[in-house]
Formats: C-alpha cells, sequence, structure tokens
C-alpha cells in the first residue's frame, strides 16, 4: 500500500527534513510513527498525501508513484487517502454533517447516498446526535472525532493521522486509538504519528522512530 | 473501500453540484446584503454609463437619419431675371429625375416675408427697388439625397446655367453633424471599454476578497481531494451573479432615467415638426446589458480566481 524508497526532504536552505527513508507498509496493516517533535513525523506524512514533495527517492502509495505525480492528478490521490490532523481542520461555518459529507460531495455522491453514508460514519464515531450542530460547540474530543468521521466517511483505503491525540486527555485518547484499531480490523492501511508513546505501548503495533529526520528504529524495512 | 462511482451518476451529480453552486452561491450573496448591494450597485452604474449614453447618441443618429433628406438646394437667380425665367427653370427641373419637387420663391413674396421675419421693415422699405432675386428650393429625389457627390454634381450643373447667379447646398452642417457624432461614437465606445474593464476589475477585486477571506475552507477542500475545477465553480457563479444583478440594476437605472426624461423631451421634440419618436430603452438593449454584465462578471471571477487560487494551498 505505502511504500518509500530512499526518500529525502531538503528544504530551502538546505536543511534536510527526511533522509534516506525506506520502509513499507503493506495493506491492511496498522504502524505508528513516532519521534520528538521536529523530527519529521509531519513532513513524512505530508509527502504521502503530497502536501509537501519529496526531493529524492520514490514514494509509492496504492502503485502510483506520488513523487512524480503531475498536480493535476493530486486530488485522485487525496481522495484514496483519509487525513486526520492534530488540530482538526473542520470548518468552522458549516454545521457537523456537512463538514463530515465534503469528501463525498467532492467526490460526487447524490443526497441520499450520501445522508446514508455521513451517518454512518457519525455513527461509527458515537455522534450521531450531533449531526446539526457546528463544531466550535463541541469539545476537542468531539471535534476531532468529527475529523475522524470525516477521514472515513468515503471509505479510502489508506488513513494518516498526525498527532490525532495531541490536545486529549488520557481516556479520550484511548477512545480514538480504539477507533483507528477498529478501521484497521476492517481492512484499512493506517499510519499513525504520535509522540504519545504511554498511549501506544500496549498495542501490537510496529513502530517507527523518526530522529532528526533518519529512521533510527525501523521494523518495516525493505527486505 | 472506495469504488469509483459510475459515469451516469458522476454526471447526475455533476450536475446537481452545479444546481447546488449556483444557488448556494446566491445565498451567500444575500447573507451579506450590505457589500452585496453595494458591489451590485457600482456594477449597475458602470454598466448604465456607457449603455446611457449609447442610447443618446443612437437617438441623435436616429434624428440625424431623419434629416439626412436635407440635403436640399437653394438655387438663387440672378437679379435681373425675369419671373418667366424663373418659371421656366422650374418647369425644366420638374422633369430632372434627381429632383423630387420645385418651389419657387417669388422675389417679392421673399421680401414680404423678410420685412416680416426680420423687423428691418423700415431701412427695407427705404430700398429704391427690391435687393432679393427669385429663387427655387429643390427637394432631391431620395436615391440622389443619400449621395453627397450627386448632389454636387447636380449643384456644379445648375451654377453653370446663365440665369443661375448661386447654388447653395445644405450639405456642410449634415457632414459636419455627422462626423462629431462619429467622433462622439468613437468616444462612447471608448468609454464603453473603460467601464467594460472596470465591471472586470470590481468582480475581480470582490471575488479575491472572497477568496481570500475562504482560503481556509479552500486549503481544507483541496486536502480531502477537490479539483480545481470543484475549487474554482462557487467562485465564477458569484461572478454570474453579480454579473446578472449588475446589469438587472443597470437596466432598472436607465429605466428610471427614462420615465423621468421622456415628458421634457416629448414637449421638446414636439417643438419641431416632423421629428420621428425617440428611442427608448427597449428589450435589445436589455439582452446587449446582460450579456455584457454576466461575460465580465464570469471573466473577472476566473480571473481572480486563476491568480488567487493557486497560491492557496495546503501546508
Amino acid at each position: 500500500m505505502l511504500r518509500f524508497e530512499r526518500v529525502g526532504k531538503r528544504y530551502p536552505g538546505g536543511r534536510d527534513a527526511l533522509s534516506d527513508i525506506s520502509f513499507e507498509l503493506p495493506a491492511g496493516a496498522m504502524a505508528f510513527l513516532t519521534g520528538h517533535s521536529g523530527a519529521g513525523k509531519s513532513t513524512l506524512l505530508k509527502l504521502i498525501a503530497a502536501i509537501e514533495r519529496p526531493s529524492r527517492g520514490a514514494l509509492i502509495v496504492g502503485g502510483v508513484n506520488v513523487a512524480r505525480l503531475p498536480a493535476r492528478r493530486i486530488p485522485a490521490l487525496r481522495r484514496r487517502i483519509g487525513l486526520i490532523f492534530q488540530d482538526h481542520q473542520l470548518l468552522p461555518d458549516r454545521t457537523v454533517f456537512d463538514n463530515v459529507a465534503l469528501p463525498l460531495v467532492i467526490a460526487g455522491y447524490r443526497r441520499r447516498e450520501l445522508a446514508r453514508r455521513v451517518r454512518a460514519a457519525l455513527d461509527k464515531v458515537g455522534l450521531l446526535d450531533k449531526e446539526r450542530v457546528y463544531p466550535q460547540t463541541l469539545s476537542g474530543g468531539e471535534q476531532q472525532r468529527v475529523g475522524i468521521a470525516r477521514a472515513v466517511v468515503h471509505r479510502p483505503p489508506l488513513l494518516l493521522a498526525d498527532e490525532p491525540t495531541g490536545n486529549l486527555d488520557p481516556d479520550l485518547s484511548r477512545d480514538i486509538m480504539n477507533l483507528f484499531c477498529a478501521f484497521n480490523q476492517v481492512g484499512v492501511t493506517v499510519l499513525i504519528a504520535t509522540h504519545d508513546l504511554a498511549l501506544i505501548e500496549r498495542l501490537p503495533y510496529p513502530r517507527l522512530v523518526l530522529r532528526q529526520g533518519r529512521l533510527v528504529d525501523n521494523p518495516l524495512a525493505v527486505s | 473501500m472506495s469504488t469509483p462511482l459510475p459515469l451516469l451518476e458522476r454526471l447526475r451529480a455533476w450536475a446537481a453540484h452545479h444546481a447546488y453552486v449556483f444557488f448556494s452561491s446566491l445565498g451567500r450573496l444575500c447573507r451579506q446584503p450590505l457589500s452585496s448591494a453595494l458591489t451590485i450597485a457600482v456594477l449597475a452604474v458602470a454598466l448604465a454609463l456607457p449603455a446611457g449614453f449609447g442610447l443618446l447618441l443612437t437617438n441623435v443618429r436616429h434624428f440625424a437619419g431623419d434629416w439626412q433628406g436635407a440635403g436640399r438646394l437653394t438655387v438663387y437667380l440672378r437679379p435681373e431675371a425675369r419671373r418667366d425665367q424663373a418659371e421656366a427653370l422650374a418647369a425644366a427641373l420638374r422633369d430632372d429625375a434627381r429632383i423630387a419637387s420645385v418651389t419657387l420663391i417669388d422675389k417679392d413674396q421673399a421680401l414680404a416675408e423678410f420685412k416680416r421675419a426680420s423687423g428691418f421693415g423700415a431701412a427695407l422699405d427705404a430700398l429704391p427697388d427690391n435687393p432679393l432675386p427669385h429663387a427655387l428650393v429643390l427637394e432631391p429625389a431620395p436615391t440622389a439625397a443619400a449621395d453627397p457627390a450627386a448632389l454636387e454634381a447636380l449643384r456644379d450643373a445648375l451654377t453653370a446655367r446663365p440665369e443661375v447667379e448661386l447654388v447653395q447646398l445644405d450639405l456642410d452642417w449634415l457632414q459636419r453633424l455627422l462626423a462629431l457624432l462619429d467622433l462622439a461614437q468613437r468616444g462612447v465606445r471608448l468609454i464603453g471599454v473603460l467601464l467594460g474593464l472596470a465591471v472586470l476589475l470590481i468582480v475581480g477585486n470582490t471575488i479575491r476578497l472572497d477568496i481570500q477571506a475562504r482560503a481556509d475552507e479552500i486549503r481544507v477542500t483541496k486536502l480531502i481531494g477537490a479539483t480545481d475545477a470543484f475549487i474554482r465553480r462557487p467562485f465564477l457563479y458569484t461572478g454570474f451573479w453579480y454579473g446578472l444583478f449588475g446589469a438587472l440594476g443597470a437596466a432598472a437605472v436607465l429605466a428610471a432615467a427614462w420615465w423621468l426624461l421622456r415628458a421634457p423631451l416629448g414637449r421638446l421634440l414636439a417643438l419641431y415638426t416632423g421629428l420621428p419618436e425617440p428611442l427608448g430603452p427597449d428589450a435589445a438593449l436589455l439582452g446587449r446589458l446582460l450579456a455584457l454584465g454576466i461575460g465580465q462578471g464570469i471573466a473577472g471571477a476566473a480571473l481572480a480566481v486563476g491568480r488567487h487560487l493557486k497560491a492557496i494551498e495546503p501546508r
């Protein structure tokens, strides 16, 4: 599903955010990406969604080399990825329902099928009763769950989460993590960047460890 | 797993999304009534001005066109020419195909009229005899009237006759008027082009501000996989609505101006005989306003979207 081949990212000015990253995450797998802040976790996720472009190497997502993807193909790539951010990135002037529906509107779903899927996604994250409210009226944990519902509503094969529990207390964080595990169990490939080692300690998934832009612990190394 | 939708389904959804954006962009304008109304008012004025000038010019041409046939010739005979010579010439000219009618103005009759109209009665009485000659007023036939060269040839032929002193062709003022109208028309076109450009820039700038206000939304929708066309759509429809309402506003301005000016204009025209009815704003003008307004609205939006959308990328 996801393969990095000697990927490097150098920002203008010469700073190397990532160097020589190689690993493979098979379809249906789940893994954590850890490291201190500034180690390059966010950059790595951004490369996958083509928010940033690699300076070197090949980055294969679902059989497509994102490193060479022309700009007009980027929307199609992003539709096959569910993205979850620490700061939710919800639209404040739209209801929870409309926020979650956005990927389906973009993909061209019609009203009835769209409503059915939005409600299924909200049900999964336990917010079915909040579909008419606006995001600001929700707690941080609830907003994060709306973000997750939006990321999974169009059933993408790959889910990327950047510090999804960054602002949440331990109980809420566990709830969120359990959600990701549940998605993985139905076949979604999941990659989660987090620095919360206590939270993921007991979870049986491989951990990629980044330090200063390099993978120092790599259980997913390409053989 | 997500599966691509069938083509027909996608087409239906595409049309449905167009319809949705069509109305939601209108709704967005209505939610900011004051700023939308101000923008539309500016557009209406910018569209109404060249349309109004154009209408004015069309009317002047309309009246001038009616005077086109006024390329009339006045033939003054020599002072010593007698009345029967004048009648003979008039009879000869009536047979000329280039001439529609001939009116003989007898010199005594002309003097009497001049005394009455000029107020120089006493001074003229002091003259030993009538200084005025017999004169013929010729109305050219329509074919000749439309052709200044033919009129000039006719004038030269008449001047060559021994009993004719002078032939005056009342063509110069008409030519000057037409030249002036040509100039005015160019001026109006220039104003039209400039104000059309203003409409483009006004809409473009309004849409630019709109894009900046919605930068976060654009970023998020790009992250979720929206195509450029999807993101452009609401802004292009907003440009469409601005253009449409601007054009309707301009039509309202013109209609109001017409309603205000019509009565005094009618009184003025009543003082001149034989003038045609003035031309007011009509359906064709409304159609041109709508085409121009909507076209410039969409073009302005496209300009702004093309320039500013690329700058907003997810970080």
